[in-house]
């Protein structure tokens, strides 16, 4: 079940707000009905499951933080119905809404909105006591929340007396301490300064994966909506124009809008390998000789050739000069010579994640599932393509990323060297059984 | 055109009429009441020794503001006492306090009405308008009228021509506390109540100090025109004073209230905004109380 469901929201500011819905579901434009109000949330519906991180985005004026409000009935919605655990939040009378924001719903807010006149225990502290809750019971609560934000120690100050980072976290450790399921955060790192602003994500980050809260995050940055969102909804002019998981809307945008919106991202922070991997192509399996590792490499003239064992396990690379020499020698199978590769990746791994292993070495990164199954591999011209490509799944080009590989062994060399070492016919029946 | 006339002043008078008629009884209570209060205070002002009260108000400046204040304090009604103007400014200074204490208890709720509810705001600020506008010295025909002669009528003009300032400062400084602390209360589920306590007077305090030091300017400069209708105090020194062409009489006591005028406004301005004077007792006190805390825990460490 959602935690959160809005189902045709709407929100509308001015004297005619009725009107104003009724023209906009015939299909009105909002900028033709500013005379009699104003639209700020248009038709928004969308359900958040527990657990999850729900980025809303949009620029200033897209709705966003209106369509937060109404999600806690700061602002009552013009039409259609929030649902907050199952209670529909405009069918309930003020006590009631009181008592599930107080107990469900807690919020951090864009310019931290502490009380100045208490201290910074008393701020944390602010939400039990609303509660009712004993005050030295709150105390120890604000104490604890304190500590998981890093604050301990700072309780008998005053909010003044903090930066604006650590304001935030006094207002993250309210919403914290009042123990709610769902948390609203109205961009709640927009006024920090970047470098605080990716401490705070990542500590928000980290808590969330101790505290699997729902939360609900507006924000303006496609940048933080990417870094946090298990999914997000874009907004522009008050509608949600797209909801989808970070690839979704990096790899699919809805419109021009999003697409745009999106052109500045940092993709090499949203892209995981899976999404740009290739399948690989220059395997051989360790069942297989020399003969045959060598052969796939002059078929598609390169100078190396990853190992797999006959569950596609990966188990490494071997060179083509490797191979020549252990075939003079006499050498029959591969697990002589296979060398370890410099570093394999997972599929969810970030982009920015695999330049580091990619520069290493001159093969394609290989990526390998949880059972040390190659699943593909990333080629660096695939990997540079994901970062300039608009549509990053498209198929980076094929034919460089062998140009990638170490200049092979003449081809003149390798026949020799097989017909040297051996009976052609065998060679080709092994090589069939070896093309994977 | 020239015919026409509406005659409002004859409606109003005839209303006045009615009321002193019909409510006599409710015109007698404030009057026994207001009397009494003025009374008490001014008794207590004038039967103390001078000595005794300037200790106590330089005392107060000094907790308040700073040593400097104390000092002026004790300088500047030292010379009000050798002026002869002691017990008249203690009467002034009576009438100011009650009128003052009263028009704030008036204005503080009205404020926090006007503040809350749109259309009681658009309703109170007219009539705030006309309380600020309509000349003084109106209303003392009707406070004569209500309250016949002496310091109750006084009293009373003084209370409704200082109020505006509070109700207004009120209002702007709940309407000003940032919305978002607001809905941050509002959003952990506060009632409007606990947000009233809790967070918007909180916030709105120097505001409404600001407000409360605006009412007492304004009844120290009508509690001189009360002295036309009889009410005791350095008013009624300048009005005789003008009536008789007695100049030094009217220097005296008007500097009188200079004195009185300036030192109410230092200390109400510094009980507005305590954190401008760290030079004040109160900052003084809590400086050193948070330095021993401080040491008492490193001590314990």
């Amino acid at each position: 079940m959602s935690v959160v469901k809005a189902s045709n929201v709407y929100k509308v500011f001015g004297k005619r707000q009725n009107e104003v819905v009724k023209r906009l579901e015939e299909g009105a434009d909002r900028d033709d009905l500013t005379k009699l109000g104003t639209a700020a949330v248009i038709d928004a519906s969308f359900e958040v499951e527990a657990g999850e991180i729900f980025v809303v985005m949009g620029l200033s004026g897209s709705g966003k933080s209106t369509l937060i409000r109404t999600l806690n009935g700061l602002w009552p919605t013009t039409s259609g119905s929030v649902e907050v655990l199952g209670t529909d939040i405009a069918k309930i009378d003020d006590a009631a809404l009181r008592k599930v924001r107080s107990e469900h719903i807690s919020m951090v807010f864009q310019h931290f909105a502490l009380l100045p006149h208490r201290t910074v225990r008393d701020n944390a502290a602010y939400a039990l006591e609303i509660r009712g809750v004993a005050k030295a019971e709150r105390d120890k609560a604000a104490d604890k929340w304190l500590k998981a934000v890093g604050l301990e120690g700072w309780g008998d100050k005053f909010p003044e007396q903090l930066s604006g980072g650590m304001q935030q976290r006094v207002g993250l450790a309210r919403a914290l301490a009042a123990e709610t399921d769902i948390l609203l955060m109205d961009e709640a790192f927009s006024a920090l300064d970047p470098l605080i602003r990716r401490e705070m994500q990542e500590q928000l980050v980290e808590l969330q994966s101790e505290l699997q809260k729902t939360i609900i995050f507006i924000t303006h940055d496609l940048n933080e909506a990417m870094f946090l969102g298990d999914r997000i909804a874009v907004m522009r002019n008050g509608r949600i124009v797209q909801v989808g998981t970070p690839e979704d809307i990096l790899t699919d945008p809805a419109n021009d809008y999003v697409a745009q919106f999106v052109h500045d991202v940092d993709r090499a922070r949203v892209l995981t390998a899976n999404n740009v991997m290739e399948k690989a192509r220059q395997t051989v399996s360790n069942q297989n000789g020399p003969r045959v590792a060598l052969r796939s490499m002059r078929e598609s003239n390169s100078s190396a050739i990853y190992v797999m064992d006959r569950h596609r396990k990966f188990l490494g690379v071997v060179y083509d000069r490797d191979c020549i020499d252990h075939l003079r020698k006499g050498g029959t199978t591969l697990d002589e010579i296979i060398k370890p590769a410099a570093q394999t990746a997972s599929p969810d791994d970030l982009l920015i994640d695999l330049f580091l292993p990619s520069s290493e070495t001159p093969l394609p990164v290989p990526v390998t599932n949880d059972d040390g199954q190659l699943v593909g591999v990333v080629p660096r011209a695939t990997l540079l393509a994901a970062l300039g490509n608009q549509n990053g799944n498209d198929e980076a080009p094929q034919e460089e990323s062998a140009a990638e590989w170490p200049e092979p062994v003449d081809s003149g060399l390798i026949d020799q060297v097989l017909a040297e070492t051996g009976d052609a016919t065998e060679a080709d029946a092994a090589n069939e059984r070896g093309a994977l | 055109m020239e015919n026409i006339r509406i005659p409002v002043g004859t409606w109003v008078d005839s209303a006045f009429d009615w009321l002193k008629d019909n409510v006599a009884w409710f015109f007698d209570a404030v009057t026994w009441l207001f009397s009494l209060l003025i009374d008490i205070l001014t008794n207590v002002l004038v039967d103390l020794h001078p000595l005794v009260i300037i200790l106590i108000l330089a005392l107060l400046g000094w907790v308040l503001r700073s040593w400097q204040m104390a000092l002026g304090t004790v300088i500047t009604l030292f010379f009000i006492m050798t002026m002869d103007q002691w017990v008249a400014s203690m009467q002034t200074l009576a009438l100011v306090l009650i009128a003052a204490i009263i028009a704030v208890i008036v204005a503080i709720p009205v404020g926090i009405l006007a503040a809350r509810n749109d259309t009681a705001s658009t309703i109170i600020k007219p009539v705030l308008d006309f309380m600020q506008t309509m000349p003084a010295f109106v209303y003392l025909i009707p406070a004569v009228t209500f309250f016949s002669i002496g310091v109750v009528p006084g009293l009373v003009a003084t209370v409704i021509f200082a109020l505006p300032p509070g109700v207004r400062f009120t209002e702007l400084g709940i309407r000003g506390v940032d919305s978002e602390t607001v809905e941050a209360g509002q959003s952990f589920g506060a009632t409007p109540g606990q947000i009233l306590r809790g967070v918007q007077l909180p916030l709105a305090t120097p505001t409404i100090m600001a407000g409360i030091n605006q009412v007492i300017m304004l009844a120290l400069a009508m509690a001189v025109i009360a002295g036309m209708v009889g009410a005791d105090g350095l008013g009624k020194n300048v009005v005789e004073a003008i009536a008789t062409q007695n100049l030094p009489l009217g220097v005296e006591a008007g500097l009188g209230v200079v004195i009185i005028a300036v030192y109410l406004d230092r200390v109400t301005a510094a009980l507005g905004n305590a954190k401008d004077y760290p030079a004040s007792l109160v900052a003084v006190m809590r400086r050193r109380s948070a330095k021993n805390k401080a040491a008492a825990a490193t001590a314990k460490a």
